[in-house]
């Protein structure tokens, strides 16, 4: 008993900093989180103690579910996310592929893909904000003007303010931000494949198609998968961009995270909660097979 | 000894993240202390600043003793202070006195607990006498309480006009209106011409359009009955005004909802648009480009507003808790003074709440607003904070968005403006 206190309690001291912060802040607040979300808090005396919020269960996610702008909100989410990790994946793809093979230069063209992921999501959306303008023909200026200039004028459109697709405008300037990234990891994949693999395909007579088909192609599953749920969960949590190209009160561009905060600021703690959660479930829904996955691999 | 270096090293973590909390303000002063005050707005820039600092000068000559903090919050036209602000009434962090739209915004705040009544400072002040009968009712709640001491008025329902567009499109500039019914003509007209008829931006400058129109078809009185349950915003008149808001909308700009209020509003400067309907502190922005009230631009109550005075206005409050009530007290002295009135409207562009300042002190722009507003009938502004609490007006500026992008049709609207305002 002794003997395997000895062994296990200082690793275990060492680690009860950070599982006490971990245990109040993360899961701590995860559960206050969920915990409002059950109750009918949605006014400013409520939230403040002056008056009694009763538990109500799931009505809130049951409303919330209900309402059609939510589901319109869920909608566009799930409009940017698949939009996005598709932008994302390929470009990222087709860049790391160009730059696979080594070449004059290869150093310039790989800051300048990676740059993007540099700025803020605050700061760029200032700019796509003006060149994502939705005015047209003699008033246009942004995007829609260099389309005129170029003779392109068909390609002109209201870009984010149309009310369906809007939010897909949004997607541009996010895959344009973080396709260097997932070209950077692809590029780390393609590298970390060992020389001898490629001569002995060729050895063996592959054609270049067939040796990145049978041999390059399948090795990077891994990676593929890691961009796929860091880029995920990043679309899920999109927030910063779109506020600051759209305004929280624009109806095209609503996602849940802008939802929660519309709440938040109408003193509606119990509808902001329940969205919270529900964010909280979609990212799980993402990350976890991953990481019972991960787990497994480790294991074997 | 590792063990030790170990044990040595988790007491010191621990002991860190145990030592940062406490000592939230100052240790040192006692409570009702009186030897500063934190102010706690979001007048961080431009004109606005420059009238928090008239009157903070004001403030430092009147009450020399007391240090002047300021805890101004910059960005977003208020929205990221107001979120600051919640928190740290949430926190019972709060600063000592703090910027907020007199009228129904304060109802959260009040049902919260969390300002105090200072009707009592009214008198002690002489406030009663020197504020308009008309704008005390408005502050005060049901129970003739007072919350808050408003520093300035200003008027949301202003047509800006280019005089120049509207003589090169065929309309007369000299030309005044009588109802929507007849400006909508001129304005189709311009609209025909090719040109931006009236410039709007983002959601709120189309609910500040909204309520116009509202007060425009209704009329002061039914207007205002739409925010104590007297008027039904199921009904035809409502309906009639949201089929003008309707037309009103076609004259508009595509990009209108990239743009805030300066954008929407230099389009009429820079004569790309004929009309802009914005608050009087557009008036700013005219101004400061050197334009001349009556030959650059025009400016006039929105058609079938004439002798209402759609009216907003910024107020300081005493919240509970304060760590320097007494200092938050002298404060709202100096806001409540003439001196400090004067001070900060000239420097603003506003015009103060008291009645008896000198008209001469101001420009042109606010000699009229100040005779208008001793005038006109006065109704509180939807979009500002002053008719309704924040929870409706966030309802409504839903329903405007998904209107006016097309989500929603007219009937729709209707129902989920009247959802709203029933909260």
């Amino acid at each position: 008993m002794l003997n395997k206190l000895r062994r296990v309690g200082p690793p275990l001291l060492m680690l009860a900093p950070s599982l006490i912060l971990l245990g109040v802040f993360v899961y701590g607040l995860i559960a206050a989180n969920f915990t409002t979300s059950l109750t009918d808090n949605h006014t400013a005396a409520q939230a403040t103690g002056q008056q009694p919020a009763v538990l109500v269960w799931f009505t809130n996610y049951v409303d919330l579910l209900a309402s059609e702008d939510f589901q319109h909100s869920l909608m566009n989410l799930v409009l940017y996310t698949v939009v996005f990790l598709v932008g994302t994946m390929v470009m990222g793809f087709l860049w790391a592929w160009m730059l696979e093979k080594p070449m004059k230069g290869e150093g310039l063209f790989r800051s300048v893909y990676l740059f993007p992921m540099a700025v803020s999501f605050v700061a760029s959306g200032v700019v796509w904000r003006w060149l994502l303008n939705s005015n047209q023909d003699e008033q246009a200026s942004g995007l829609n003007r260099l389309f005129q200039i170029v003779g392109l004028d068909a390609l002109q459109n209201n870009w984010w303010n149309n009310v369906t697709f809007g939010i897909i405008a949004i997607a541009i300037p996010a895959i344009w931000q973080l396709s260097g990234y997932v070209m950077a990891l692809f590029l780390a994949g393609f590298r970390g494949i060992p020389e001898e693999l490629r001569e002995a395909a060729r050895m063996d007579g592959a054609s270049e198609w067939k040796l990145y088909r049978h041999v390059l192609f399948p090795q990077l599953s891994p990676v593929a998968l890691s961009a796929l749920i860091i880029i995920g969960h990043m679309s899920l949590k999109a927030f910063d961009l779109i506020m600051s190209i759209s305004k929280p009160a624009n109806y095209q561009t609503k996602v849940p995270a802008v939802d929660m905060f519309v709440f938040k600021s109408s003193f509606d703690y119990a509808n902001a909660a329940a969205v919270g959660s529900i964010l909280l479930i979609i990212v799980a829904i993402v990350i976890v097979p991953y990481l019972v996955r991960t787990n497994r691999e480790e294991k074997r | 000894m590792t063990a030790t270096v170990a044990t040595a090293a988790v007491l010191g973590l621990t002991l860190a993240a145990c030592g940062g909390s406490g000592d939230g303000g100052d240790g040192s002063s006692a409570s009702g202390g009186a030897d500063q005050v934190e102010v706690f707005t979001w007048w961080a820039a431009g004109s606005e600043k420059a009238g928090l600092d008239a009157l903070v000068g004001v403030f430092n000559e009147q009450h020399p003793d007391i240090e002047f903090v300021n805890g101004a919050v910059a960005g977003g036209a208020g929205s990221a202070a107001k979120d600051l602000l919640q928190t740290r009434l949430q926190a019972q962090d709060p600063p000592d006195t703090f910027q907020a739209h007199a009228g129904a915004e304060l109802q959260d705040y009040i049902d919260a607990a969390q300002i105090e009544d200072v009707s009592n400072l009214y008198d002690e002040f002489g406030l009663t006498d020197v504020f308009p009968a008309d704008l005390v009712d408005r502050l005060s709640t049901d129970d003739g309480k007072i919350y808050s001491i408003p520093s300035n008025i200003h008027r949301a329902n202003v047509v800006w006009a280019n005089p120049t567009v509207l003589e090169d499109n065929g309309v007369d500039p000299e030309a005044t209106y009588d109802d929507l019914d007849a400006w909508m003509a001129d304005l189709e007209k311009l609209d025909k011409a090719g040109v931006t008829a009236l410039s709007v931006g983002t959601t709120w400058t189309q609910v500040n359009l909204l309520e116009t129109v509202l007060l425009a078809d209704l009329g002061a009185e039914a207007y205002s009955g739409l925010w104590d349950g007297s008027t039904d915003w199921n009904g035809p008149e409502v309906k009639a005004a949201l089929e003008d808001f309707e037309t009103l909308m076609s004259y508009t700009n595509d990009d209108r909802d990239g743009l805030d209020w300066p954008e929407a509003t230099q389009m009429v400067i820079d004569g790309t648009a004929a009309f802009n309907v914005m608050g009087d502190w557009a008036v700013a922005a005219f101004e400061e480009q050197d334009k001349v009230l009556g030959t650059d631009f025009t400016a006039a109550p929105v058609p079938g507003t004439d002798g209402v005075f759609d009216f907003l206005a910024d107020s300081f409050t005493l919240p509970v808790g304060a760590p320097h009530p007494d200092g938050a007290k002298a404060w709202l002295e100096t806001v409540g003074s003439l001196d400090g009135q004067v001070a900060f409207n000239k420097a603003k562009g506003s015009i103060p709440a008291r009645t008896d300042a000198d008209p001469a002190d101001f420009s042109e722009y606010q000699q009229t607003a100040i005779e208008s507003f001793s005038n006109d009938t006065i109704v509180s502004s939807l979009a500002h904070g002053a008719a309704a609490p924040v929870a409706t007006l966030n309802a409504i500026s839903d329903a405007t968005s998904k209107f006016t992008t097309g989500a929603s049709d007219l009937a729709g609207y209707q129902s989920e403006l009247a959802a709203a305002a029933q909260g």
